[in-house]
Protein backbone atom coordinates (compact mmCIF):
# COMPACT_ATOMS: atom_id res chain seq x y z
CA UNK A 1 0.00 0.00 0.00
CA UNK A 2 1.54 3.24 -1.36
CA UNK A 3 0.77 5.61 2.16
CA UNK A 4 3.09 3.16 3.96
CA UNK A 5 5.86 5.88 3.02
CA UNK A 6 4.24 8.90 4.06
CA UNK A 7 4.21 7.33 7.74
CA UNK A 8 6.64 8.15 10.35
CA UNK A 9 6.78 6.41 13.54
CA UNK A 10 6.65 9.03 16.44
CA UNK A 11 7.94 7.39 19.29
CA UNK A 12 11.03 4.88 19.74
CA UNK A 13 8.84 1.57 20.55
CA UNK A 14 6.75 2.10 17.42
CA UNK A 15 10.28 2.61 15.05
CA UNK A 16 11.58 -0.12 16.60
CA UNK A 17 8.32 -2.00 15.50
CA UNK A 18 8.09 -0.68 12.78
CA UNK A 19 11.07 -2.12 11.15
CA UNK A 20 10.32 -5.56 12.72
CA UNK A 21 6.28 -5.74 11.65
CA UNK A 22 5.12 -2.95 9.63
CA UNK A 23 1.75 -2.56 11.12
CA UNK A 24 1.74 0.64 12.10
CA UNK A 25 2.40 1.88 8.45
CA UNK A 26 -0.63 -0.69 7.25
CA UNK A 27 -2.56 1.16 9.63
CA UNK A 28 -1.72 3.96 8.73
CA UNK A 29 -1.94 3.83 5.11
CA UNK A 30 -5.49 1.94 5.39
CA UNK A 31 -6.85 3.87 7.71
CA UNK A 32 -5.36 7.01 8.41
CA UNK A 33 -4.47 8.68 5.52
CA UNK A 34 -6.47 6.62 3.12
CA UNK A 35 -8.39 8.49 0.46
CA UNK A 36 -11.36 8.40 0.22
CA UNK A 37 -14.17 10.34 -1.99
CA UNK A 38 -15.06 13.19 -1.01
CA UNK A 39 -18.83 13.31 -2.02
CA UNK A 40 -19.80 9.77 0.47
CA UNK A 41 -23.09 10.00 1.67
CA UNK A 42 -24.78 8.07 4.83
CA UNK A 43 -25.30 5.51 2.42
CA UNK A 44 -21.69 4.65 2.74
CA UNK A 45 -21.39 4.22 6.32
CA UNK A 46 -23.29 0.77 6.55
CA UNK A 47 -20.08 -1.19 5.73
CA UNK A 48 -18.84 0.19 8.87
CA UNK A 49 -22.00 -0.81 10.99
CA UNK A 50 -21.75 -4.07 9.27
CA UNK A 51 -17.90 -4.65 10.67
CA UNK A 52 -19.31 -2.83 14.80
CA UNK A 53 -22.21 -5.74 13.99
CA UNK A 54 -19.59 -8.52 14.05
CA UNK A 55 -17.72 -7.56 16.66
CA UNK A 56 -20.90 -7.57 19.15
CA UNK A 57 -22.29 -10.71 17.95
CA UNK A 58 -18.81 -12.59 18.64
CA UNK A 59 -18.41 -10.57 21.85
CA UNK A 60 -21.86 -11.78 22.98
CA UNK A 61 -21.48 -15.01 21.76
CA UNK A 62 -18.29 -16.28 22.91
CA UNK A 63 -19.79 -15.36 26.28
CA UNK A 64 -23.25 -16.93 25.85
CA UNK A 65 -21.47 -19.95 25.10
CA UNK A 66 -19.73 -20.37 28.22
CA UNK A 67 -23.69 -20.67 29.34
CA UNK A 68 -25.47 -23.00 26.88
CA UNK A 69 -25.58 -26.42 26.57
CA UNK A 70 -25.79 -27.92 23.07
CA UNK A 71 -27.90 -31.22 23.95
CA UNK A 72 -31.35 -31.58 23.45
CA UNK A 73 -32.39 -32.25 26.61
CA UNK A 74 -30.39 -29.18 27.95
CA UNK A 75 -30.25 -26.43 25.39
CA UNK A 76 -33.75 -25.08 25.74
CA UNK A 77 -33.59 -25.15 29.53
CA UNK A 78 -30.13 -23.70 29.83
CA UNK A 79 -31.23 -20.58 27.78
CA UNK A 80 -34.10 -20.00 30.09
CA UNK A 81 -31.08 -19.98 32.63
CA UNK A 82 -29.42 -17.34 30.48
CA UNK A 83 -32.78 -15.54 30.84
CA UNK A 84 -33.28 -15.65 34.24
CA UNK A 85 -30.02 -17.33 36.38
CA UNK A 86 -27.16 -15.70 34.82
CA UNK A 87 -26.02 -12.30 35.95
CA UNK A 88 -26.50 -9.88 33.08
CA UNK A 89 -27.54 -12.92 30.47
CA UNK A 90 -31.19 -11.57 29.38
CA UNK A 91 -29.11 -8.59 28.06
CA UNK A 92 -26.49 -10.30 26.66
CA UNK A 93 -28.83 -12.70 24.64
CA UNK A 94 -31.62 -10.47 23.69
CA UNK A 95 -28.35 -8.43 22.25
CA UNK A 96 -27.17 -11.07 20.21
CA UNK A 97 -30.80 -12.44 19.20
CA UNK A 98 -31.52 -8.59 17.95
CA UNK A 99 -27.97 -7.71 16.66
CA UNK A 100 -28.67 -10.93 14.24
CA UNK A 101 -31.75 -8.67 13.26
CA UNK A 102 -29.79 -5.68 12.92
CA UNK A 103 -27.15 -7.08 11.06
CA UNK A 104 -29.37 -8.54 8.74
CA UNK A 105 -30.76 -4.75 8.34
CA UNK A 106 -27.89 -3.61 7.76
CA UNK A 107 -26.72 -6.25 5.71
CA UNK A 108 -29.56 -5.29 3.30
CA UNK A 109 -28.86 -1.43 3.35
CA UNK A 110 -24.99 -2.15 2.31
CA UNK A 111 -26.41 -4.38 -0.48
CA UNK A 112 -29.04 -1.94 -1.76
CA UNK A 113 -26.53 0.76 -1.90
CA UNK A 114 -24.27 -1.27 -4.03
CA UNK A 115 -26.99 -1.90 -6.42
CA UNK A 116 -28.25 1.69 -6.61
CA UNK A 117 -24.68 3.32 -7.54
CA UNK A 118 -23.44 0.43 -9.16
CA UNK A 119 -20.98 -0.37 -6.54
CA UNK A 120 -20.51 -3.67 -8.34
CA UNK A 121 -19.17 -3.13 -11.94
CA UNK A 122 -15.83 -2.95 -13.09
CA UNK A 123 -13.28 -2.97 -11.29
CA UNK A 124 -15.65 -4.15 -8.34
CA UNK A 125 -16.41 -7.80 -9.56
CA UNK A 126 -14.20 -9.18 -7.07
CA UNK A 127 -15.05 -7.46 -4.55
CA UNK A 128 -18.61 -7.80 -5.06
CA UNK A 129 -18.51 -11.85 -4.80
CA UNK A 130 -16.63 -11.39 -1.93
CA UNK A 131 -19.67 -9.46 -0.63
CA UNK A 132 -22.04 -11.81 -1.92
CA UNK A 133 -19.77 -14.79 -0.20
CA UNK A 134 -20.35 -12.63 2.98
CA UNK A 135 -24.06 -12.45 2.67
CA UNK A 136 -24.25 -16.46 2.37
CA UNK A 137 -22.22 -17.06 5.37
CA UNK A 138 -24.29 -14.68 7.10
CA UNK A 139 -27.21 -16.92 5.88
CA UNK A 140 -26.10 -19.76 7.24
CA UNK A 141 -24.74 -19.01 10.62
CA UNK A 142 -27.64 -17.07 11.22
CA UNK A 143 -29.84 -19.81 10.18
CA UNK A 144 -27.82 -22.17 13.19
CA UNK A 145 -27.51 -20.07 15.60
CA UNK A 146 -31.82 -19.58 15.48
CA UNK A 147 -31.42 -23.80 15.54
CA UNK A 148 -29.72 -23.49 19.11
CA UNK A 149 -32.13 -22.52 21.69
CA UNK A 150 -34.15 -25.62 20.68
CA UNK A 151 -37.41 -23.98 20.71
CA UNK A 152 -40.14 -25.37 17.83
CA UNK A 153 -39.39 -22.77 15.60
CA UNK A 154 -35.23 -24.11 15.71
CA UNK A 155 -36.58 -27.49 15.57
CA UNK A 156 -38.52 -26.95 12.45
CA UNK A 157 -36.71 -24.19 10.96
CA UNK A 158 -34.12 -27.04 10.93
CA UNK A 159 -35.99 -29.55 9.45
CA UNK A 160 -37.63 -27.76 6.65
CA UNK A 161 -34.01 -26.05 5.53
CA UNK A 162 -32.07 -29.26 5.64
CA UNK A 163 -34.56 -31.04 3.43
CA UNK A 164 -34.20 -28.44 0.91
CA UNK A 165 -31.06 -31.06 0.51
CA UNK A 166 -33.32 -34.23 -0.03
CA UNK A 167 -34.57 -32.48 -3.64
CA UNK A 168 -31.16 -33.06 -4.82
CA UNK A 169 -31.85 -35.81 -7.34
CA UNK A 170 -30.34 -39.62 -6.48
CA UNK A 171 -27.98 -38.25 -3.49
CA UNK A 172 -30.62 -35.95 -1.81
CA UNK A 173 -31.48 -38.38 0.92
CA UNK A 174 -28.34 -39.76 1.93
CA UNK A 175 -26.93 -35.97 2.16
CA UNK A 176 -29.57 -35.04 4.62
CA UNK A 177 -28.84 -37.93 6.86
CA UNK A 178 -25.48 -36.78 6.67
CA UNK A 179 -26.44 -33.70 7.69
CA UNK A 180 -28.80 -34.96 10.73
CA UNK A 181 -26.30 -37.15 11.52
CA UNK A 182 -29.53 -39.55 12.03
CA UNK A 183 -32.83 -40.33 10.92
CA UNK A 184 -34.42 -36.87 11.39
CA UNK A 185 -33.00 -33.62 13.26
CA UNK A 186 -31.69 -34.47 16.66
CA UNK A 187 -28.74 -34.11 19.31
CA UNK A 188 -25.93 -34.57 16.75
CA UNK A 189 -27.56 -32.20 14.29
CA UNK A 190 -27.50 -29.73 17.67
CA UNK A 191 -24.06 -30.36 18.56
CA UNK A 192 -22.77 -29.80 15.01
CA UNK A 193 -24.52 -26.56 13.92
CA UNK A 194 -23.24 -25.59 17.57
CA UNK A 195 -20.14 -26.05 16.16
CA UNK A 196 -20.60 -24.61 13.24
CA UNK A 197 -22.20 -21.66 14.53
CA UNK A 198 -18.98 -20.65 16.62
CA UNK A 199 -16.66 -21.17 13.50
CA UNK A 200 -18.79 -19.64 10.79
CA UNK A 201 -18.74 -15.97 12.63
CA UNK A 202 -14.43 -16.04 12.55
CA UNK A 203 -14.43 -17.21 8.60
CA UNK A 204 -16.64 -14.34 7.67
CA UNK A 205 -14.36 -12.06 9.31
CA UNK A 206 -11.65 -13.61 7.41
CA UNK A 207 -13.65 -12.79 4.43
CA UNK A 208 -14.51 -9.40 5.62
CA UNK A 209 -10.69 -8.73 5.45
CA UNK A 210 -10.34 -10.05 1.71
CA UNK A 211 -13.00 -7.80 1.40
CA UNK A 212 -12.01 -4.73 2.57
CA UNK A 213 -8.34 -5.56 0.75
CA UNK A 214 -10.21 -5.80 -2.46
CA UNK A 215 -11.96 -2.42 -1.43
CA UNK A 216 -8.42 -0.71 -1.18
CA UNK A 217 -6.99 -2.03 -4.23
CA UNK A 218 -9.99 -0.70 -6.43
CA UNK A 219 -11.31 2.27 -4.34
CA UNK A 220 -14.21 3.02 -3.03
CA UNK A 221 -17.39 3.87 -5.17
CA UNK A 222 -19.18 6.96 -4.61
CA UNK A 223 -22.44 8.06 -5.39
CA UNK A 224 -21.75 9.66 -8.86
CA UNK A 225 -19.70 6.64 -9.83
CA UNK A 226 -17.19 8.66 -11.45
CA UNK A 227 -13.47 7.66 -10.12
CA UNK A 228 -11.47 9.96 -8.19
CA UNK A 229 -9.50 11.70 -10.49
CA UNK A 230 -7.06 13.82 -7.85
CA UNK A 231 -6.27 15.01 -4.74
CA UNK A 232 -9.19 17.66 -4.95
CA UNK A 233 -12.00 14.75 -5.05
CA UNK A 234 -10.74 13.41 -1.73
CA UNK A 235 -10.17 13.66 1.55
CA UNK A 236 -8.33 11.40 4.21
CA UNK A 237 -10.39 8.55 5.57
CA UNK A 238 -9.20 9.48 9.17
CA UNK A 239 -10.67 11.90 10.59
CA UNK A 240 -13.58 12.10 7.56
CA UNK A 241 -14.98 9.06 6.96
CA UNK A 242 -14.08 7.60 10.53
CA UNK A 243 -16.10 10.36 12.30
CA UNK A 244 -18.66 10.30 9.93
CA UNK A 245 -19.25 6.09 10.26
CA UNK A 246 -18.57 6.86 14.08
CA UNK A 247 -21.65 9.05 14.17
CA UNK A 248 -23.80 7.02 12.33
CA UNK A 249 -23.03 3.72 14.17
CA UNK A 250 -24.02 5.88 17.03
CA UNK A 251 -27.50 6.78 15.79
CA UNK A 252 -27.51 3.12 14.37
CA UNK A 253 -27.20 2.10 18.12
CA UNK A 254 -29.60 3.77 19.05
CA UNK A 255 -32.37 2.25 17.27
CA UNK A 256 -30.58 -1.07 18.37
CA UNK A 257 -31.10 -0.41 21.94
CA UNK A 258 -34.79 0.53 22.08
CA UNK A 259 -35.30 -2.86 20.31
CA UNK A 260 -32.86 -4.78 23.20
CA UNK A 261 -34.07 -2.80 25.99
CA UNK A 262 -38.53 -2.00 25.02
CA UNK A 263 -39.38 -4.60 22.27
CA UNK A 264 -36.71 -7.63 22.50
CA UNK A 265 -39.04 -10.40 21.35
CA UNK A 266 -40.73 -8.24 18.81
CA UNK A 267 -38.57 -9.74 15.43
CA UNK A 268 -39.00 -13.26 17.16
CA UNK A 269 -41.96 -16.04 17.48
CA UNK A 270 -43.55 -16.58 20.61
CA UNK A 271 -43.68 -20.39 19.21
CA UNK A 272 -39.58 -20.96 20.37
CA UNK A 273 -40.57 -19.89 23.82
CA UNK A 274 -42.05 -23.99 23.47
CA UNK A 275 -39.53 -26.89 23.91
CA UNK A 276 -38.82 -28.40 20.78
CA UNK A 277 -41.64 -30.94 19.74
CA UNK A 278 -40.42 -33.96 17.29
CA UNK A 279 -44.18 -35.01 16.86
CA UNK A 280 -45.72 -31.69 16.54
CA UNK A 281 -45.43 -29.26 13.80
CA UNK A 282 -46.37 -25.56 14.42
CA UNK A 283 -49.30 -24.50 12.73
CA UNK A 284 -47.87 -21.78 11.00
CA UNK A 285 -44.01 -22.06 10.60
CA UNK A 286 -42.17 -18.65 9.58
CA UNK A 287 -38.36 -18.24 9.40
CA UNK A 288 -36.56 -14.79 10.72
CA UNK A 289 -37.90 -12.02 8.83
CA UNK A 290 -34.23 -11.46 7.28
CA UNK A 291 -35.20 -14.73 5.21
CA UNK A 292 -38.74 -13.90 4.27
CA UNK A 293 -38.50 -13.31 0.85
CA UNK A 294 -36.18 -16.14 0.11
CA UNK A 295 -38.67 -18.23 1.83
CA UNK A 296 -41.53 -16.71 -0.10
CA UNK A 297 -39.81 -17.62 -3.84
CA UNK A 298 -39.22 -20.77 -2.08
CA UNK A 299 -43.26 -21.32 -1.73
CA UNK A 300 -44.09 -19.72 -5.02
CA UNK A 301 -42.91 -22.34 -7.34
CA UNK A 302 -45.35 -25.59 -7.04
CA UNK A 303 -41.95 -27.80 -7.74
CA UNK A 304 -39.77 -29.31 -5.14
CA UNK A 305 -36.60 -29.23 -7.06
CA UNK A 306 -37.31 -26.35 -8.89
CA UNK A 307 -38.62 -24.09 -5.71
CA UNK A 308 -35.03 -24.99 -4.31
CA UNK A 309 -33.19 -24.10 -6.94
CA UNK A 310 -34.93 -20.44 -7.06
CA UNK A 311 -34.23 -19.90 -3.50
CA UNK A 312 -30.64 -20.93 -3.74
CA UNK A 313 -30.57 -18.55 -7.30
CA UNK A 314 -32.24 -16.33 -6.20
CA UNK A 315 -29.12 -15.17 -3.93
CA UNK A 316 -26.35 -16.49 -6.46
CA UNK A 317 -27.86 -14.65 -8.93
CA UNK A 318 -26.37 -12.03 -7.03
CA UNK A 319 -22.94 -12.74 -7.51
CA UNK A 320 -23.29 -12.32 -11.29
CA UNK A 321 -24.39 -8.99 -11.64
CA UNK A 322 -21.72 -7.12 -12.75
CA UNK A 323 -21.88 -9.23 -15.94
CA UNK A 324 -25.70 -9.69 -16.29
CA UNK A 325 -25.99 -5.45 -16.27
CA UNK A 326 -24.84 -4.35 -19.40
CA UNK A 327 -24.55 -0.22 -18.48
CA UNK A 328 -21.19 1.45 -18.42
CA UNK A 329 -23.01 3.76 -16.10
CA UNK A 330 -22.72 2.78 -12.31
CA UNK A 331 -24.65 5.52 -10.64
CA UNK A 332 -28.65 4.98 -10.81
CA UNK A 333 -28.33 8.83 -10.50
CA UNK A 334 -27.68 9.44 -14.14
CA UNK A 335 -29.88 6.13 -15.28
CA UNK A 336 -33.25 7.54 -15.20
CA UNK A 337 -34.81 3.85 -16.69
CA UNK A 338 -32.88 2.04 -14.29
CA UNK A 339 -33.62 4.13 -11.05
CA UNK A 340 -37.24 2.89 -11.84
CA UNK A 341 -37.05 -0.38 -12.42
CA UNK A 342 -34.70 -0.63 -9.57
CA UNK A 343 -37.05 1.10 -6.96
CA UNK A 344 -40.04 -1.42 -8.30
CA UNK A 345 -37.83 -3.88 -7.37
CA UNK A 346 -37.02 -3.01 -3.77
CA UNK A 347 -40.36 -2.99 -3.56
CA UNK A 348 -40.85 -6.68 -4.97
CA UNK A 349 -38.23 -7.82 -2.37
CA UNK A 350 -40.20 -6.00 0.55
CA UNK A 351 -43.53 -7.87 -0.88
CA UNK A 352 -42.21 -11.05 -1.44
CA UNK A 353 -41.02 -10.38 2.50
CA UNK A 354 -44.52 -9.90 3.69
CA UNK A 355 -45.84 -12.86 1.59
CA UNK A 356 -43.10 -14.92 3.16
CA UNK A 357 -44.91 -14.20 6.35
CA UNK A 358 -48.63 -15.11 5.51
CA UNK A 359 -50.15 -18.30 5.06
CA UNK A 360 -49.13 -19.96 1.45
CA UNK A 361 -53.06 -20.22 0.18
CA UNK A 362 -54.87 -17.91 -3.02
CA UNK A 363 -54.36 -14.85 -3.69
CA UNK A 364 -51.17 -15.03 -1.42
CA UNK A 365 -49.44 -17.05 -3.80
CA UNK A 366 -50.53 -16.01 -7.00
CA UNK A 367 -49.25 -12.18 -5.54
CA UNK A 368 -45.61 -14.24 -5.00
CA UNK A 369 -45.31 -15.64 -8.29
CA UNK A 370 -46.40 -12.32 -9.88
CA UNK A 371 -43.05 -10.90 -7.64
CA UNK A 372 -41.05 -13.94 -8.14
CA UNK A 373 -41.45 -13.49 -11.93
CA UNK A 374 -40.63 -9.93 -11.45
CA UNK A 375 -37.30 -10.70 -9.40
CA UNK A 376 -35.49 -13.28 -11.83
CA UNK A 377 -36.95 -11.18 -14.90
CA UNK A 378 -35.16 -7.57 -13.50
CA UNK A 379 -31.94 -9.83 -13.58
CA UNK A 380 -32.50 -11.40 -16.96
CA UNK A 381 -34.13 -9.33 -18.76
CA UNK A 382 -34.54 -5.72 -17.63
CA UNK A 383 -30.68 -5.09 -16.91
CA UNK A 384 -29.42 -6.47 -19.73
CA UNK A 385 -31.63 -4.85 -22.00
CA UNK A 386 -31.47 -1.44 -20.01
CA UNK A 387 -27.79 -1.35 -20.83
CA UNK A 388 -28.69 -0.93 -24.41
CA UNK A 389 -31.58 0.74 -24.64
CA UNK A 390 -30.79 3.43 -22.12
CA UNK A 391 -30.19 7.14 -22.72
CA UNK A 392 -28.19 8.00 -19.38
CA UNK A 393 -27.98 11.56 -18.31
CA UNK A 394 -24.36 13.37 -18.50
CA UNK A 395 -21.99 12.14 -16.12
CA UNK A 396 -20.18 14.84 -14.65
CA UNK A 397 -15.85 15.32 -15.49
CA UNK A 398 -15.61 14.76 -11.62
CA UNK A 399 -16.31 14.13 -8.11
CA UNK A 400 -14.99 17.94 -7.55
CA UNK A 401 -17.06 19.02 -10.38
CA UNK A 402 -20.23 17.95 -9.13
CA UNK A 403 -19.83 18.86 -5.79
CA UNK A 404 -19.00 22.38 -7.42
CA UNK A 405 -21.90 22.45 -9.62
CA UNK A 406 -24.50 21.46 -6.41
CA UNK A 407 -22.93 24.40 -4.32
CA UNK A 408 -23.59 26.65 -6.78
CA UNK A 409 -26.59 25.77 -7.29
CA UNK A 410 -28.08 25.56 -3.91
CA UNK A 411 -29.41 28.81 -2.20
CA UNK A 412 -29.17 26.84 1.22
CA UNK A 413 -25.62 27.19 3.24
CA UNK A 414 -25.98 23.57 3.74
CA UNK A 415 -24.64 23.24 0.10
CA UNK A 416 -21.46 24.75 0.77
CA UNK A 417 -19.93 22.41 4.04
CA UNK A 418 -17.76 20.50 1.80
CA UNK B 1 10.86 -26.38 -10.53
CA UNK B 2 14.19 -26.34 -12.84
CA UNK B 3 14.25 -24.76 -16.28
CA UNK B 4 16.61 -27.07 -17.37
CA UNK B 5 14.70 -29.83 -19.41
CA UNK B 6 16.69 -33.58 -20.18
CA UNK B 7 14.95 -36.28 -21.74
CA UNK B 8 16.10 -38.40 -18.57
CA UNK B 9 13.93 -38.18 -15.48
CA UNK B 10 15.91 -36.61 -12.70
CA UNK B 11 15.99 -37.56 -9.51
CA UNK B 12 14.15 -34.39 -8.27
CA UNK B 13 11.75 -35.30 -11.12
CA UNK B 14 10.79 -38.32 -9.02
CA UNK B 15 10.65 -36.27 -6.02
CA UNK B 16 8.33 -34.03 -7.07
CA UNK B 17 5.86 -36.59 -8.32
CA UNK B 18 6.21 -38.98 -5.58
CA UNK B 19 5.53 -35.82 -2.64
CA UNK B 20 2.60 -34.61 -4.88
CA UNK B 21 1.16 -37.70 -5.66
CA UNK B 22 1.33 -38.75 -1.41
CA UNK B 23 0.31 -35.44 -0.87
CA UNK B 24 -3.24 -35.81 -2.83
CA UNK B 25 -3.81 -38.99 -1.49
CA UNK B 26 -3.20 -38.52 1.91
CA UNK B 27 -5.50 -35.19 1.66
CA UNK B 28 -7.75 -37.19 0.25
CA UNK B 29 -8.00 -40.11 2.87
CA UNK B 30 -8.12 -37.64 5.29
CA UNK B 31 -11.26 -36.33 4.05
CA UNK B 32 -12.53 -39.66 4.30
CA UNK B 33 -12.99 -39.62 8.21
CA UNK B 34 -13.83 -36.23 8.71
CA UNK B 35 -16.73 -36.27 6.20
CA UNK B 36 -17.93 -39.52 7.80
CA UNK B 37 -17.71 -38.91 11.24
CA UNK B 38 -20.82 -37.01 10.65
CA UNK B 39 -23.21 -40.01 9.47
CA UNK B 40 -25.17 -41.25 11.79
CA UNK B 41 -23.66 -43.29 14.90
CA UNK B 42 -24.26 -46.99 16.29
CA UNK B 43 -26.16 -45.56 18.79
CA UNK B 44 -28.42 -43.40 16.70
CA UNK B 45 -28.36 -46.52 14.43
CA UNK B 46 -28.79 -49.25 16.86
CA UNK B 47 -32.03 -47.00 18.57
CA UNK B 48 -33.82 -47.87 15.19
CA UNK B 49 -34.16 -50.97 15.49
CA UNK B 50 -38.24 -52.41 14.62
CA UNK B 51 -40.96 -51.73 17.07
CA UNK B 52 -44.10 -53.43 17.69
CA UNK B 53 -47.81 -51.85 17.72
CA UNK B 54 -50.89 -53.06 18.76
CA UNK B 55 -53.67 -52.02 16.56
CA UNK B 56 -56.67 -52.95 18.88
CA UNK B 57 -57.61 -49.91 20.54
CA UNK B 58 -57.42 -47.71 17.10
CA UNK B 59 -61.14 -46.88 16.65
CA UNK B 60 -62.47 -47.06 13.00
CA UNK B 61 -61.55 -43.49 11.58
CA UNK B 62 -58.90 -42.78 13.97
CA UNK B 63 -55.46 -42.00 13.22
CA UNK B 64 -52.17 -42.49 15.98
CA UNK B 65 -48.74 -41.20 16.05
CA UNK B 66 -45.96 -43.83 16.84
CA UNK B 67 -42.14 -42.71 16.61
CA UNK B 68 -39.64 -44.98 15.05
CA UNK B 69 -36.71 -44.11 14.22
CA UNK B 70 -37.31 -40.82 15.29
CA UNK B 71 -40.01 -40.48 12.47
CA UNK B 72 -42.97 -40.08 13.50
CA UNK B 73 -44.86 -43.04 11.51
CA UNK B 74 -49.17 -42.38 11.22
CA UNK B 75 -51.27 -45.72 11.69
CA UNK B 76 -54.88 -44.89 10.18
CA UNK B 77 -57.95 -47.23 10.99
CA UNK B 78 -59.79 -46.21 8.07
CA UNK B 79 -63.52 -46.51 7.92
CA UNK B 80 -65.04 -47.88 4.42
CA UNK B 81 -66.10 -44.61 3.82
CA UNK B 82 -62.49 -43.41 3.77
CA UNK B 83 -61.47 -47.03 1.84
CA UNK B 84 -64.06 -46.27 -0.94
CA UNK B 85 -63.17 -42.48 -1.47
CA UNK B 86 -59.21 -43.85 -1.83
CA UNK B 87 -59.62 -46.65 -4.12
CA UNK B 88 -62.35 -45.01 -6.09
CA UNK B 89 -59.74 -41.55 -7.01
CA UNK B 90 -59.08 -41.99 -10.22
CA UNK B 91 -55.29 -42.37 -9.56
CA UNK B 92 -53.66 -42.71 -13.00
CA UNK B 93 -53.76 -38.78 -12.99
CA UNK B 94 -52.10 -38.05 -10.20
CA UNK B 95 -48.70 -36.80 -9.77
CA UNK B 96 -47.12 -40.02 -7.72
CA UNK B 97 -49.80 -42.28 -9.36
CA UNK B 98 -50.02 -45.10 -6.92
CA UNK B 99 -53.60 -47.22 -6.50
CA UNK B 100 -54.57 -47.84 -2.93
CA UNK B 101 -53.39 -51.35 -3.37
CA UNK B 102 -49.80 -50.70 -3.52
CA UNK B 103 -50.36 -48.97 -0.41
CA UNK B 104 -51.80 -51.32 1.86
CA UNK B 105 -50.98 -55.02 2.87
CA UNK B 106 -53.35 -56.97 1.16
CA UNK B 107 -56.14 -58.44 3.50
CA UNK B 108 -55.61 -55.30 5.41
CA UNK B 109 -56.97 -52.44 3.37
CA UNK B 110 -58.40 -51.17 6.42
CA UNK B 111 -54.88 -50.27 7.82
CA UNK B 112 -52.70 -47.68 6.51
CA UNK B 113 -49.34 -47.03 7.65
CA UNK B 114 -46.96 -43.66 6.43
CA UNK B 115 -44.15 -42.25 7.59
CA UNK B 116 -45.82 -38.79 8.39
CA UNK B 117 -43.36 -36.48 7.08
CA UNK B 118 -44.40 -34.51 4.28
CA UNK B 119 -42.20 -35.36 0.68
CA UNK B 120 -42.20 -31.71 0.23
CA UNK B 121 -39.47 -30.28 3.32
CA UNK B 122 -40.42 -32.63 6.04
CA UNK B 123 -42.93 -30.82 8.44
CA UNK B 124 -45.61 -33.18 10.26
CA UNK B 125 -48.53 -32.93 8.13
CA UNK B 126 -52.09 -32.48 10.13
CA UNK B 127 -54.89 -35.26 10.18
CA UNK B 128 -58.43 -35.40 9.16
CA UNK B 129 -57.83 -31.83 7.43
CA UNK B 130 -57.55 -30.57 3.82
CA UNK B 131 -60.05 -31.34 0.75
CA UNK B 132 -59.66 -35.12 0.45
CA UNK B 133 -59.83 -37.04 3.57
CA UNK B 134 -56.53 -36.93 4.58
CA UNK B 135 -53.80 -34.42 5.99
CA UNK B 136 -52.57 -30.65 5.48
CA UNK B 137 -49.36 -30.14 5.81
CA UNK B 138 -49.42 -26.74 7.86
CA UNK B 139 -45.68 -25.66 6.09
CA UNK B 140 -46.49 -25.01 2.70
CA UNK B 141 -49.78 -26.60 2.05
CA UNK B 142 -49.46 -29.76 0.31
CA UNK B 143 -52.56 -31.83 1.02
CA UNK B 144 -52.76 -35.83 0.91
CA UNK B 145 -56.24 -38.27 0.37
CA UNK B 146 -56.94 -41.10 2.85
CA UNK B 147 -54.12 -43.32 0.88
CA UNK B 148 -51.62 -40.83 2.06
CA UNK B 149 -51.33 -39.76 -1.84
CA UNK B 150 -50.13 -36.33 -2.99
CA UNK B 151 -53.37 -34.48 -4.46
CA UNK B 152 -51.87 -30.68 -4.32
CA UNK B 153 -49.48 -28.34 -2.89
CA UNK B 154 -45.56 -28.41 -3.48
CA UNK B 155 -45.12 -31.84 -2.09
CA UNK B 156 -43.27 -34.58 -5.25
CA UNK B 157 -44.21 -37.97 -3.54
CA UNK B 158 -47.17 -39.60 -1.94
CA UNK B 159 -46.26 -39.80 2.15
CA UNK B 160 -43.84 -43.06 2.10
CA UNK B 161 -44.65 -46.16 3.31
CA UNK B 162 -42.44 -47.87 5.79
CA UNK B 163 -41.14 -51.34 6.01
CA UNK B 164 -43.66 -53.10 8.38
CA UNK B 165 -45.15 -56.53 8.33
CA UNK B 166 -48.31 -57.97 10.56
CA UNK B 167 -47.03 -59.87 12.78
CA UNK B 168 -50.79 -61.11 13.85
CA UNK B 169 -54.33 -60.08 12.99
CA UNK B 170 -54.13 -56.95 14.74
CA UNK B 171 -50.21 -56.29 15.39
CA UNK B 172 -47.93 -54.67 13.53
CA UNK B 173 -43.79 -54.53 13.12
CA UNK B 174 -42.73 -51.20 12.26
CA UNK B 175 -38.71 -51.55 10.75
CA UNK B 176 -38.91 -55.28 9.87
CA UNK B 177 -40.49 -55.84 6.46
CA UNK B 178 -41.07 -59.59 7.19
CA UNK B 179 -38.50 -60.44 4.53
CA UNK B 180 -35.82 -60.27 6.74
CA UNK B 181 -34.72 -57.02 6.10
CA UNK B 182 -35.02 -53.96 8.57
Amino acid sequence: MSGHATYQPQNGFMKWLERRLPIGGLVYSSFIAYPTPRNLNYWWTFGGILTFMLGVQIVTGIVLAMHYTPHVDYAFNSVEGIMRDVPFGWLLRYVHANGAAFFFAAVYMHMARGMYYGSYKEPREVLWILGVILFLLMVATGFMGYVLPWGQMSFWAATVITNLFSAIPLVGDPIVSWLWGGFAVGDPTLNRFFSLHYLLPFVIAGVVVLHIWALHVVGQNNPTGVDAKDEKDTVAFTPYATVKDAFFVSLFCIVYAWFVFFIPNYLGHSDNYIMANPGQTPNHIVPEWYYLPFYAILRAIPNKLAGVCALGGAIVVLAFLPWLDTSRVRSANYRPLYRQFLYIFFAAVVGLGYLGSQEPTGGYVIAARLLTIYYFGFFFVILPLLGLLETTKPLPNSISESILSKSAAASSPSGAKV
Amino acid sequence: MTAISSAEPTRRDFLYIATATVGAVGGAAALVPLIGQMNPDASTIAAGAPVDVDLAPIQAGQIIKVFWRSKPIFIFNRTPNDIKLAQDAEWQSFRDPQPDSARVKSGHDQWLVLIGICTHLGCIPLPHQGNYDGWFCPCHGSQYDSSGRIRQGPAPLNLPIPPYTFTSATKIRIGDSGTGEA
